[in-house]
């Protein structure tokens, strides 16, 4: 009985794993702070999930042991990564930071200007450029 | 300019709810079990310290009238106290004693004294860790 339960979890906790990788390439590969946190977010959300689950069902299997803990991580991090990731890019929208290249809508921006009023000058748009061609404060 | 934070706050009220829940486990399993006092008050402290940040400090401390600093103080006098108790039995300092109780619900429970200095343990944390935040969070 104890086999079954070794490949259960194995494979729940490699499709974890395989899921925060792919979430990691996404965080390397995308373009901007918005696809970047939607990459980050879901994926490796799924990817712990995954892994925890893995965990829970071979102890559970294998040693008959129902850990609740790992069912408080799981909902715990089900219930505040997204979170997270919605305060991150809301913060990094209201610190005017660039939408990528080819972006075409943004819909956001009209309800902003007309209720959150503030001005978009363009001494507090962040410029990327400037800020990685900027030299390190040395001492 | 007012902000909107439904998503944040009613996260914050599920969440600290889950992690009080934790904190408490960790702080009575720690006689037998990874634990104690001393994780189980900052994980408190970690529940409260969130409850200021998404819902503001004027707004929390309207709700939780306690002042931390006597916290802290109260949670060294049961300390110092419990270590006192074996003095007074004619024992050396900080002495312990457990037994086993039959209570109404959970049957046969150990019941030990190292129970009660972990109560001031943690409330010593908690009422240090939320105050060095308090303090650093006003402009005074």
């Amino acid at each position: 009985m104890s086999g079954s339960g070794e490949v259960i979890g194995a494979a729940l906790i490699l499709i974890g794993a395989v899921f925060s990788l792919i979430s990691a390439i996404g965080n390397v590969r995308l373009p901007d702070v918005y696809t970047r946190s939607h990459a980050a977010s879901k994926s490796s959300t799924l990817g712990v999930l995954c892994a925890l689950l893995g965990t829970l069902l071979y102890f559970l299997i294998s040693d008959g042991y129902f850990s609740i803990r790992l069912i408080l991580g799981i909902f715990f991090v089900f219930l505040t990564a997204p979170v997270a990731a919605h305060m991150i890019c809301r913060s990094a929208y209201r610190h005017h930071v660039p939408l990528a290249e080819g972006t075409v809508q943004d819909e956001l921006k009209d309800y902003y200007m007309e209720n959150e009023n503030m001005e978009l000058d363009s001494e507090d748009q962040i410029d990327v450029t400037e800020i990685e061609s900027k030299p390190l404060a040395t001492d | 300019m007012k902000q909107n934070d439904v998503i944040l706050q009613s996260v914050t009220r599920v969440a600290v709810v889950i992690i009080l829940t934790f904190s408490i486990y960790l702080f009575m399993n720690g006689h037998h079990h990874p634990g104690g006092g001393f994780i189980g008050g900052l994980s408190t402290a970690a529940a409260i310290v969130l409850l200021y940040l998404s819902f503001g400090i004027e707004k929390v401390r309207e709700n939780i009238r306690m002042d931390f600093k006597k916290l802290a103080a109260i949670g060294v006098l049961i300390a110092v106290g419990t270590g006192m108790t074996a003095v007074v039995f004619g024992k050396p300092f900080l002495t312990q004693a457990f037994d086993y109780f039959n209570l109404p619900i959970f049957g046969e429970t150990e019941l030990a004294s190292a129970l009660i200095f972990d109560t001031g343990v943690a409330l010593a944390v908690i009422g240090t860790a939320v105050n060095i935040i308090l303090s650093i969070s006003e402009d005074r």
